[in-house]
């Protein structure tokens, strides 16, 4: 067996065909999807408690963890360990999601994307140009809502910043929450509205056809990969 | 206790009522509450008051941030002395109120002088501690001008920290809220004036009126042009609002060389920005994502997998058995 350089930017490790009648692909082996709804829990808490902060309207979302104090300690909390978390995925995930000649096509023929026309569509390794797109807004936004967090966690770190720059974390955490949660919004909306793809992260296969629809390099490279192991 | 209600208090220095006195802050005399947009026009308007600091009759005794600790029964630690007159270092969770000492070497006389300056809570008109903090409730201001911190509806985030123009609040490590000073608006609240103008041996500290207390400065300030201070004026800045604690300076056209007492406070642009109409688009764009994306969902054509892609990848999958297999 043989994981050969082309290969490398399409495949995670664990990626298989695990059933052959009919066709089924393992996409997400156990320690990703653990990963992921770690990391999916987290950010639900974060959302809830961070709007909870970010509009009086949306204060009442306290209540949920037992009062706004809760919340307070609760947040950075959540917050470090949803960096870390995401940090599993990043490694597991940042070669798969370099950008790759395809992409272009792709983003050019966004209209086809969004009508699911995916014949007219070149084929694809195991993400698309917009997946990409999210998996680098996500860790970028973590990135600033880490950066920022940690300057304004008053319990652990009251005078890390000057207030000045304190008054910039905020705003930049409050401005990046917000595109954090329209991307986590696109993320989910974008899993449901493509049926079968939910299965990827619970049961962590897909079927052929998937595979076939929506990333057909990957699944070639799959073949590949299993004609190799003879 | 009687039903009576106290009196405004008008100074500081006449001995307050004996009598037992209801209190005369009302929930209702509150004009502005953190994160609460529609709060109800107050049933009346109670005198705007505040406390006139002359920093040119204070000795830097200190009496009145004993009254402080004394009147709000705080614990300030016992810190070690590290060469400087304040004492603690500064402001915190159980010191509401610091003297800071500043040397300064006037060009002009040639005089070293000795700037005391009780440092606290300024009682901005516009307070920007306020404007900050997320939590319904936990931050109040009185038609009388006081603004309050209410420690039940704190949640010791530390925004009003960054909200605040002059470094003023200090969130508790132990009660896990935000504390400052309240310009006693307990005493006030029966006809008393704040603790550490009752304490302060030259009356550098009095309480009264703004009115009342912006003619008080007047007079100072007359005198003390009259004996060569000439740039001597009345810190009441106008970036706030005005604020319900106001300086008597002798050099009121430096007020930086009072401990860095900003020249011209106001709430923060970046604050404004974050608080301001930005947000409430941001909420409409959050809240527009969520229900295209759901009402997209429910009525638009789904992404589905057609039996044909299944019979090709099936294909595709038995071709290379038939192929690659040995």
């Amino acid at each position: 067996m043989s994981t050969t350089s082309t290969d490398r930017g399409i495949v995670a490790p664990g990626d298989a065909i695990v059933q052959r009648q009919p066709v089924e692909v393992s996409r997400y082996r156990g320690f990703t999807r653990a990963n992921h709804w770690l990391t999916a829990i987290c950010a639900v808490v974060l959302l809830l408690t961070g709007f909870a902060f970010f509009h009086p309207s949306l204060y009442g979302l306290t209540a949920l963890f037992g009062g706004g104090q809760t919340a307070r300690w609760l947040h950075p909390i959540v917050g470090v360990v949803m960096a870390l978390s995401f940090f599993g995925l990043f490694v597991q995930m940042w070669r798969l999601n370099l950008p790759r000649k395809e992409d272009g096509e792709w983003t050019r023929k966004l209209g086809d994307v969004m009508k699911g026309n995916e014949e007219n569509l070149p084929e694809l390794g195991k993400y698309n140009a917009g997946q990409k797109l999210m998996f680098w807004g996500m860790a970028g936004l973590l990135a600033l809502l880490l950066l920022s967090g940690v300057a304004v966690w008053e319990e652990y770190f009251p005078n890390l910043v000057s207030i000045p720059v304190r008054r910039a974390a905020l705003a930049v955490h409050a401005v990046s929450a917000l595109l954090m949660l329209l991307l986590f919004v696109l993320h989910v909306y974008a899993a449901i509205w493509t049926r079968g793809t939910l299965r990827a992260m619970t049961r962590g296969t897909v079927t052929g056809g998937w595979a076939w629809r929506h990333h057909r390099k990957w699944l070639r490279a799959l073949v590949a990969r299993q004609d190799d192991r003879g | 206790m009687s039903s009576e209600r106290a009196p405004q208090p008008l100074t500081a220095a006449a001995n307050p009522p004996v009598q037992p006195l209801a209190s005369n802050l009302l929930p209702g005399d509150v004009v502005k509450v953190s994160a609460t947009a529609n709060v109800p026009a107050p049933e009346r308007q109670l005198t705007k008051v505040a406390k006139l600091i002359d920093v040119s009759k204070c000795i830097g005794c200190k009496a009145c941030q004993t009254a402080c600790v004394e009147w709000n029964d705080t614990h300030p630690e016992v810190e070690s002395n590290v060469g400087v007159y304040e004492n603690p270092h500064d402001l915190t969770p159980d010191m509401y109120t610091l003297m800071r000492f500043s040397e300064y070497e006037n060009p002009d006389s040639g005089d070293l002088e000795w700037l005391i300056r009780k440092d606290g809570c300024m009682h901005c008109e516009d307070p920007g501690c306020l404007k900050a903090c997320p939590a319904p409730g936990a931050i109040v201001q009185y038609s009388n001008g006081i603004v309050d911190f209410i420690s039940e509806n704190c949640i010791g985030c530390g925004y009003c920290v960054a909200g605040c123009p002059f470094d003023i609040p200090r969130i508790s490590k132990t009660a896990h809220v935000a504390k400052k000073c309240t310009l006693c608006s307990d005493r006030v609240a029966v006809g008393q004036g704040p603790a550490c103008a009752k304490a302060c041996p030259t009356q550098a500290i009095v309480f009264g009126t703004k009115e009342d207390m912006i003619t008080h400065a007047e007079g100072r300030i007359a005198d003390l042009k009259s004996r060569g201070f000439d740039n001597a004026g009345l810190y009441d800045p106008q970036g706030v609002g005005g604020t319900h604690v106001m300086y008597v300076l002798h050099h009121a056209d430096q007020p930086g060389l009072y401990a860095d007492l900003p020249a011209d406070p106001k709430i923060s642009s970046t604050v404004e920005a974050w608080k301001g109409p930005a947000k409430t688009v941001g909420l409409v764009a959050a809240g527009v994502a969520i229900a295209g994306a759901a009402l997209h969902g429910l009525f638009a054509r789904a992404n589905k997998v057609s039996e044909e892609e299944e019979r090709e990848a099936q294909a595709l999958v038995d071709g290379s058995d038939r192929e690659g297999s040995p």
